[in-house]
C-alpha cells in the first residue's frame, strides 16, 4: 500500500480537493464500515485539543480500526526529554497510521520524512490545520452545491487565525471574492493579500460589521477574537463586541447564507442565532467526521473507487 | 593599471573569489575561516570597481571548495564570481548562484519551528520572485537573504 501523508492540503490541486470531497460525500451516505478493520491508528497529542482528538478516533473507531495514543503531552516520554523522531519511530513499530497534533511547526512534515508508516497532521502550531480546513471545504460544498464564485466573508481575527489563512490558499483554486472583516491589530497581514494579488482573487476589507455588509456573503465565516493577541487591552474591549453577530444583522442575508465557526466559540455568535437557518457551526463540526474518515482513508491508500464498492458497511 | 596588478598578486595554485561587497568582506572571512589558514591569503578591501563601486577581493593559495562552503557563500552574498588558478592560469571561473535548495546551512529564525527543537538538519527553498529570501521546508517562515544566521558547525 501506497503510504501518503497529509501535511498540508495548500498544494493539493483542484481534482484532489473534489476527489475527497466525493470521498467525504460516501461516508456521510454510511458512516459506519469495517474498512480499516485489523488497522490501528495511532493519535499522538503532543498538545491537547479534545476536539480534533475526538473527531479523529471517532473516523477511525466508525471505519473499525483500533486506536491507541496519547491525549496529553505530560505521560509522554517528550517530558523526559525523548526527541520527536524517537517517539515516532516507535510508534511507527505498533501502528499502520499516526494522526499527530504537535505545538512546533514543521513537527508533521518531519514526522512524514522519517516516519515508514503515513502521518496525518492534526494540527502542528500555527502552521498548518489540514483536516479542519478539509472539512471547512466540505461543508462550503455542501451548504452552496458548489465551490466555484463564492463570496466568503472572513470574520474576526484574520492576523493569526490559521484556517481563515488556509481556507485563502485552498480556495484559489474556485475564483472566490473575499472580504476580510477585522479589527486594524487584527487584519489580513500583507502576505496572504500579496497571495491574493498574485493569484487574482479579488478582496474587499472592511471594519465594519453590519447587516448591510453581511448582506453579501454566501459563506460567513467567523473566528475569535482572542484577548491574549491584543497589546493594548483597551483597544480589546474597545472592539471585542463589533465583531459579535447579532440575530438582527441577519436581516439582510442571502437565503444561501451560512455561517461557519471552527470552535470553540466564546462570544462571536450570539446563542439565539443557533436556532436560525442560517447558523451552520455544529452541522460543519459534524462534517469533521465525514471529511476525517476520508483522510484517514486516503492516507492508507484507499481508493474512492475502494469506498463505491465497499462491502463492508454496517447498515 | 600597474598599481592593480601589485594590491592582487597572482598565485600559483588556489582560488579567487571577486565581486564580493565590499561591506561583506568580513562575513566572507569569518564564514572561511581564513583566520585559521595556513597558506598565503590576499584579501583587498574597498578595491574600485565598475559593477559594485567599490569591492573586495579574496586570494587563497591552494584551496579549493566544496559544494558545501560554496552554499554559504551564496548566501551570504549572491553572484559572487569564483576563478579557480592551476599553474598561474584561471581554468574554471564561474558565478557562485543560490541553490534552489539549502540544507544544513540556515538557521530558521522561527523559535518554535521543529528544526530548531529537534536534532535535525535544517532545510530551506530559495523564495520569492528575485530570489532574495528563503522560505522554511518545515515551518514556511520567509527569511530575506539580509537577515540569514548560519547554522554554527561545530
Amino acid at each position: 500500500m501506497e503510504k501518503r501523508s497529509l501535511v498540508t492540503i495548500a498544494d493539493h490541486s483542484r481534482e484532489k480537493i473534489e476527489y475527497l470531497i466525493q470521498m467525504a460525500q460516501e461516508f456521510e451516505k454510511h458512516p459506519n464500515r469495517r474498512l480499516l478493520e485489523g488497522k490501528v491508528v495511532a493519535t499522538l497529542f503532543f498538545e491537547p485539543s479534545t476536539r480534533t482528538r475526538l473527531s479523529f478516533e471517532t473516523a477511525a473507531n466508525r471505519l473499525g480500526a483500533r486506536v491507541i495514543g496519547f491525549a496529553d503531552p505530560k505521560v509522554t516520554s517528550g517530558t523526559k526529554g525523548e526527541t520527536l523522531k524517537d517517539t515516532i519511530m516507535m510508534v511507527s513499530n505498533y501502528a499502520d497510521i499516526i494522526v499527530m497534533r504537535h505545538f512546533l511547526e514543521g513537527a508533521a512534515r518531519y514526522a512524514s520524512e522519517i516516519a515508514p508508516v503515513p502521518i496525518v497532521n492534526a494540527g502542528d502550531g500555527a502552521n498548518q490545520h489540514p483536516s479542519q480546513t478539509m472539512l471547512d471545504l466540505y461543508s462550503i460544498y455542501k451548504t452552496q452545491g458548489r465551490l466555484d464564485n463564492l463570496d466568503i466573508f472572513l470574520v474576526g481575527d484574520l492576523k493569526y487565525g490559521r484556517t481563515v489563512h488556509s481556507m485563502l490558499t485552498v480556495m484559489h483554486h474556485f475564483n472566490p471574492t473575499f472580504h476580510f472583516i477585522a479589527p486594524e491589530e487584527l487584519a489580513m497581514p500583507e502576505m496572504y493579500k500579496q497571495f491574493c494579488r498574485e493569484h487574482g482573487i479579488r478582496y474587499v476589507e472592511h471594519t465594519e460589521f453590519d447587516a448591510d455588509v453581511i448582506s453579501g456573503a454566501d459563506i460567513l465565516y467567523m473566528t475569535r477574537v482572542q484577548r491574549e493577541r491584543f497589546t493594548d487591552l483597551m483597544e480589546y474591549e474597545r472592539v471585542k463586541d463589533r465583531y459579535l453577530l447579532k440575530l438582527d444583522m441577519l436581516s439582510k442575508a442571502r437565503p444561501n447564507m451560512k455561517i461557519l465557526h471552527p470552535l470553540p466559540r466564546v462570544n462571536e455568535i450570539e446563542y439565539s442565532i443557533d436556532e436560525n437557518p442560517h447558523a451552520y457551526y455544529f452541522e460543519q463540526a459534524r462534517n469533521g467526521l465525514y471529511a476525517r474518515e476520508a483522510l484517514l482513508c486516503d492516507a492508507l491508500g484507499i481508493t474512492l473507487d475502494d469506498i463505491k464498492n465497499d462491502k463492508t458497511i454496517i447498515a | 593599471m600597474k598599481t592593480k596588478q601589485l594590491m592582487v598578486a597572482a598565485i600559483e595554485n588556489g582560488t579567487v573569489i571577486d565581486h564580493i561587497p565590499a561591506e561583506k568582506l568580513f562575513s566572507v572571512v569569518n564564514l572561511l575561516h581564513l583566520d585559521r589558514m595556513k597558506t598565503a591569503v590576499t584579501i583587498g578591501y574597498n578595491l574600485p570597481s565598475q559593477e559594485l563601486g567599490t569591492k573586495s577581493i579574496i586570494k587563497m593559495a591552494d584551496k579549493f571548495f566544496n559544494d558545501e562552503e560554496l552554499n554559504q557563500l551564496a548566501v551570504i552574498c549572491p553572484n559572487l564570481t569564483l576563478c579557480i588558478i592551476r599553474d598561474y592560469e584561471i581554468v574554471e571561473k564561474r558565478t557562485v548562484a543560490l541553490p534552489d535548495e539549502l540544507r544544513g546551512i540556515v538557521k530558521c529564525t522561527n523559535p518554535k519551528c521543529i528544526t530548531n527543537n529537534e536534532p535535525m538538519r535544517t532545510h530551506f527553498h530559495a523564495h520569492g520572485p528575485e530570489r532574495a529570501a528563503l522560505k522554511c521546508h518545515y515551518c514556511n517562515t520567509v527569511i530575506a537573504l539580509d537577515d540569514v544566521k548560519l547554522v554554527k558547525k561545530p
